[in-house]
């Protein structure tokens, strides 16, 4: 579902990302995992079609990158640790908004079934700026769902929520994952990331160092092998 | 909360069109609601309008010769505050990545923005136009050809301002760094506006005043198809 080889990515005379090699599979839930600076956010920014690799090679759902991105971003969410909401529209009208920007037909009930997937059906006609940031994230992660991505990227979803609604979050994140969607997500939080993914990819300066599935965790834990992978 | 059941998603690549009437409805609502944007411009334009009634003693000649410079420079200062502010809550909340997310054109968001921004533009200038014959007693300035190089010089100025705004918004200087920008891009569309909008005021034959019309046209289609062609450039990092 994701193929990237020998990305770098360069900003200036710094180099991001040093001939980072990542693979995929469908319906695996990876955690990419790092120190701050590491280029985590980078590199799924790059995924996005946010920005441009400056050598390597990038294909999702079979589209390559840069060209092909008008057909990467049809089958592709993003949640950020940014809602990527307007404060001055109501939950429906942003996913409204954005129903029409991805070209769904007869948006309507889509935007009902997402709002009641994200806990969120009895405020859809309150103003964003009204609600917590968990809500904010929630409505996110609708946003991103909205056209019924096989790829969904979230960047440091956690981010700013407190207990309850990171607990919130996971079961949203768990029934996104849940339809066989491909999901990639970046955390600090070793915890939950371990709780969620099936995979464990560890990004420390621009190059996945270590990969390892839940399966492998037999007589070790992820605290363990982030420390390991860091160390070498 | 509950799963997601099977009410798929009919997905289909959104027309050009479709996508800019969504930014262009989803601006007006937000702003229409908040009046963060339209309030500022026309406050900031009231004032300058006043300070220039305080300002200058005008005779009625004197008067007739100043009115275009007066209302392009109250419209140029209170458009850069619309473009900066437009901008920047796409920036701010990271709406700007939300846009660029969408399986459209990218030129489709410039176009989106650029006729917002006219629309925000426009109704300030509806507005200040009948305080500005009121203050200063000139009813020349309701001439259908007057209105006509209005929109002529808001749309090339709007044109190149969103363009630049779309640069300006990525810096940290951006509140400064627009006008700087801006105004110098901007001077050919701004002098031939005052020229034309003068001469009219002055009732100058149409001949007289053709040259700087035709410059005006030749900015908007120059800046508009420029815009078109840089936007994806100038947004993707």
């Amino acid at each position: 579902m994701i193929e990237v080889k020998k990305l770098v990515k360069r900003f200036g005379l710094k180099t991001i990302l040093r001939g980072l090699d990542f693979h995929v599979e469908p319906g695996e839930f990876v955690a990419l995992l790092g120190p701050n600076g590491a280029g985590k956010t980078t590199f799924l920014r790059i995924l996005a079609s946010l920005s441009r690799p400056s050598l390597g090679t990038v294909h999702v759902a079979g589209y390559s990158l840069p060209n092909e991105s008008a057909q990467v971003r049809a089958r592709l969410g993003v949640v950020s640790h940014m809602p990527l909401l307007y404060p001055d529209l109501t939950a429906e009208e942003n996913l409204e908004f954005y129903a029409r920007m991805y070209g769904i037909m007869n948006a309507a009930p889509r935007i009902t079934e997402v709002l009641g997937m994200v806990g969120l059906e009895a405020r859809r006609k309150d103003l964003v700026r009204t609600f917590s940031r968990g809500m904010q994230q929630r409505l996110a992660i609708g946003r991103a769902i909205i056209h019924d991505p096989e790829v969904v990227l979230f960047d440091e979803p956690y981010t700013g929520l407190d207990q309850d609604a990171s607990t919130m979050l996971d079961e949203v994140l768990r029934s996104v994952a849940a339809k066989g969607r491909t999901v990639v997500m970046t955390s600090h939080d070793l915890a939950r990331a371990e709780d969620l993914a099936t995979r464990f990819d560890i990004l420390s300066r621009g190059v996945i160092t270590a990969s390892a599935k839940r399966s492998d965790f037999k007589n070790t834990n992820l605290l363990d092998f982030y420390k390991k992978a860091l160390a070498g | 909360m509950t799963n997601e059941t099977n009410t798929t998603a009919i997905v289909q690549r959104p027309s050009f069109l479709k996508a800019v009437m969504a930014i262009v409805q989803k601006d007006l609502s937000a702003e229409f609601r908040s009046r963060e944007l339209l309030s500022a411009m026309l406050v900031f334009s009231m004032l300058v309008i006043l300070i220039f009634n305080f300002a200058l003693e005008l005779n009625i000649d004197v008067r007739r010769t100043v009115t275009a410079g007066v209302l392009w420079t109250t419209f140029a200062f209170a458009g850069t505050l619309g473009l900066n502010r437009s901008m920047a809550v796409e920036k701010d909340r990271g709406c700007m990545d939300g846009l660029l997310l969408a399986p459209v054109d990218r030129s489709a968001i410039f176009f989106g923005k650029a006729i917002s921004n006219l629309a925000f533009m426009l109704i300030v200038e509806a507005i200040v136009i009948p305080l500005y014959a009121l203050l200063y007693n000139e009813t020349r300035i309701f001439q259908l050809e007057f209105l006509g190089v209005l929109l002529l010089g808001s749309i090339g100025y709007i044109s190149v301002g969103t363009l630049l705004s779309a640069m300006s918004v990525q810096t940290r200087t951006r509140d400064v760094l627009l006008p700087i920008l801006l105004f110098p891009v901007a001077v050919p569309v701004l002098l031939a506006s005052v020229k034309a909008s003068g001469g009219i005021i002055e009732g100058l034959p149409l001949n007289d005043i053709l040259t700087p019309i035709n410059l005006l046209i030749v900015y908007d289609i120059v800046f508009i198809a420029i815009s078109f062609m840089v936007f994806d450039f100038v947004v993707e990092e």
